[in-house]
């Protein structure tokens, strides 16, 4: 080493840092299709069970309600230890990558649920009950009609979540889930070694941003058909 | 035109009978509102038939139970011989794949092309993608917009989109063509071409079409027959012609008013009195046969003087029709004697 060098550990971390950015890649990715997924399916029930929806149902409405209103509120770092036992049943562990995917795909369905039934509700009343005129079923008019006529938005509104996912992976330390957040914590910011702080940071804000980019070019694709 | 169209088929091809469609109050507890209150309504096959009324009138509540978007609180809908009010989820269905509908704000789907619109209700009545080619074409060809196949549909005009809305309506050939103030959102030229082509869809394809508007001058130019909603109700019913030319209900004159100067309002009357003198009467002519100059000969051969002093000729649905004011000066008894005389020619009322 020169003798300009700065006093960082990084080329010895290299391995872990690849290792936890490779971890937060996983954890959020699957939060954002798996929690995409669970969040569009509550969301289209938060949507449709509405009065005068297409399966307008005043009990399902009530409890769908009640379950995204409690859960969504909690802070994800008392979240993610609050969900372990259940974690456990579901993915057989309460730590580590697994437990902590498990906990952030639960809480961005619910955080998505909202952002697709606001998504939704911007659809013009008057297209779905032409469709209905014209004798398509609910489950068509849904599919074919409701998400594809809501899907610029959508779009929008997942690269949103997704800035709030990896938010989330940045807590999963709380249950030794690794990934990035952990990395930065422990070995740049416990450590004082700036340089493993900025470079973890860099390569989450470059995430970010890939996904970032993408969905707005996704977005204007979608929204200029 | 159609005139006897009506008299010509026995079975109408809808039919309310006692429909009453109440909504509950906005609030638990809030007083139910009556939307439609006890309406009876014939629409024969072929024919155009309007639906006139302020707005809140249940107009479009009405033509909604038709196709059964909405059930009915009580009464029956038949619709071509099956009543829609006891039908399951899937015949409902099937039913509205034979009822074309058009709306105000034309509710195209803005997620697919002109072409991707029409090619919806074709899907939705299971017909094949590489059948719906030819129908698609014929149906922009009909409409006009043969070059706006692969346009989005937010780069059309008013008037492009409910022409793609009038066409995805009768993708499925349809016998029934439901059009909820399908001109209420276009300017006046529009609003011409697009009743032109409802006009036509009723004369070239024999379709019936059930017409809603809160405007007289679509009446006027394409409705055969008129029922006039208020409250609820369908308050007069008849022929377009015979309701222009001889209202009954307040509302029907408020309507008729609107494009056709009928008896001349009590403060026109007074400004009328300053200018002329004279007895004041209105002459409602309706037949074709008769001929004004008939009538004007008769006052004249009695020494009496007239002068038109309010109201005009109208044309609906080809038949036109005159509501004269005149003033009639002369000696008193020549008067009399010349309005006896024209009596079975024009209808006549004096106007206080
Ligand atoms: N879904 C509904 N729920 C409650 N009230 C309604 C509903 N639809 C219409 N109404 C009421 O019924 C009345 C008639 O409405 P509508 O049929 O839309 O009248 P129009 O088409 O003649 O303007 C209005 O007072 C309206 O507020
Ligand atoms: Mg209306």
């Amino acid at each position: 080493m020169g003798p300009l060098a700065i006093d960082t550990r990084l080329g010895d971390l290299q391995p872990e840092f690849w290792q936890a950015a490779g971890e937060t890649l996983v954890m959020a990715t699957t939060a954002l299709l798996l929690g995409g997924l669970l969040g569009l399916a509550l969301g289209l029930g938060l949507y449709l069970t509405r009065k005068g929806g297409l399966y307008a149902n005043r009990p399902v409405q009530v409890v769908l309600n009640v379950a995204v209103n409690f859960f969504r509120p909690i802070p994800f770092v008392i979240f993610v230890a609050a969900l372990q036992p259940l974690a456990r049943v579901v993915v057989g562990t309460g730590i580590g990558t697994p437990a902590a995917t498990f906990a952030i795909v639960v809480a961005a369905t619910f955080g998505i649920s909202r952002i697709v039934e606001q998504n939704l509700v911007t659809v013009s009343p008057g297209v779905i009950e032409a469709a209905r005129a014209m004798g398509a079923s609910r489950s068509r008019i849904t599919f074919t009609v409701l998400v594809p006529e809501a899907l610029g938005p959508l779009v929008l509104g997942y690269t949103f979540a997704f800035v709030a996912i990896v938010d989330m992976t940045a807590i999963a330390g709380v249950v030794a889930g690794g990934g990035l957040g952990s990395f930065a914590q422990r070995f740049g910011f416990r450590q004082f070694d700036d340089v493993v702080m900025w470079a973890s940071i860099l390569v989450l804000v470059a995430f970010v941003m890939v996904i970032q980019l993408g969905g707005n070019l996704l977005a204007r694709k979608v929204l200029r058909r | 035109m159609t005139e006897d169209l009506a008299a010509q088929l026995d079975e109408p091809l809808v039919e309310l009978r006692g429909v009453v469609k109440e909504f509950p109050g906005a609030r638990r507890g809030d007083a139910a509102h009556l939307a439609v209150d006890g309406v009876d309504l014939r629409v024969e096959a072929g024919e155009i038939f309007a639906i006139i009324g302020y707005s809140g009138a249940g107009k479009s509540t009405l033509v909604r139970l038709v196709n059964a978007l909405e059930p009915v609180t009580s009464g029956s809908v038949v619709v071509d011989g099956v009543d829609v009010t006891t039908l399951p989820e899937k015949g409902l269905r099937e039913l509205r794949r034979g009822i074309g509908m058009v709306f105000q704000q034309f509710n195209l789907m803005e997620s697919r092309t002109v072409w991707g619109n029409l090619a919806f209700p074709l899907t939705v009545a299971g017909i094949p993608r590489r059948d719906q080619q030819q129908r698609i074409s014929e149906l922009l060809h009909f409409v006009g917009l043969a070059d706006k196949a692969h346009a989005r549909v937010s780069d059309l005009s008013g008037g492009q989109k409910q022409r793609v809305g009038i066409a995805r309506a009768l993708a499925t050939e349809p016998r029934l063509l439901l059009a909820d103030e399908a001109t209420s959102a276009l300017d006046p030229d529009t609003t011409r071409d697009v009743l032109d082509l409802l006009a036509r869809v009723n004369r070239e394809l024999g379709i019936t079409i059930l017409l809603i508007t809160h405007e007289m001058d679509v009446v006027r130019r394409i409705a055969h027959r008129v029922a006039v909603m208020e409250g609820g109700k369908v308050v007069e019913q008849g022929r377009a012609v015979d309701l222009f030319a001889d209202p009954q209900h307040p509302v029907t004159k408020r309507f008729v008013g609107t494009v056709v100067d009928d008896l001349p309002a009590a403060d026109v009357v007074a400004a009328l009195r300053e200018r002329h003198e004279g007895r004041f009467v209105r002459l409602a002519f309706r037949q074709q046969e008769v001929r004004q100059s008939e009538v004007f000969a008769t006052f004249l051969r009695h020494d009496v003087a007239f002068e038109l002093v309010y109201g005009g000729i109208e044309e609906v649905q080809g038949t036109t029709f005159g509501n004269l004011t005149l003033a009639l000066t002369g000696d008193a008894a020549a008067v009399d004697r010349a309005l006896a005389e024209v009596r079975p020619l024009v209808e006549w009322t004096e106007v206080a």
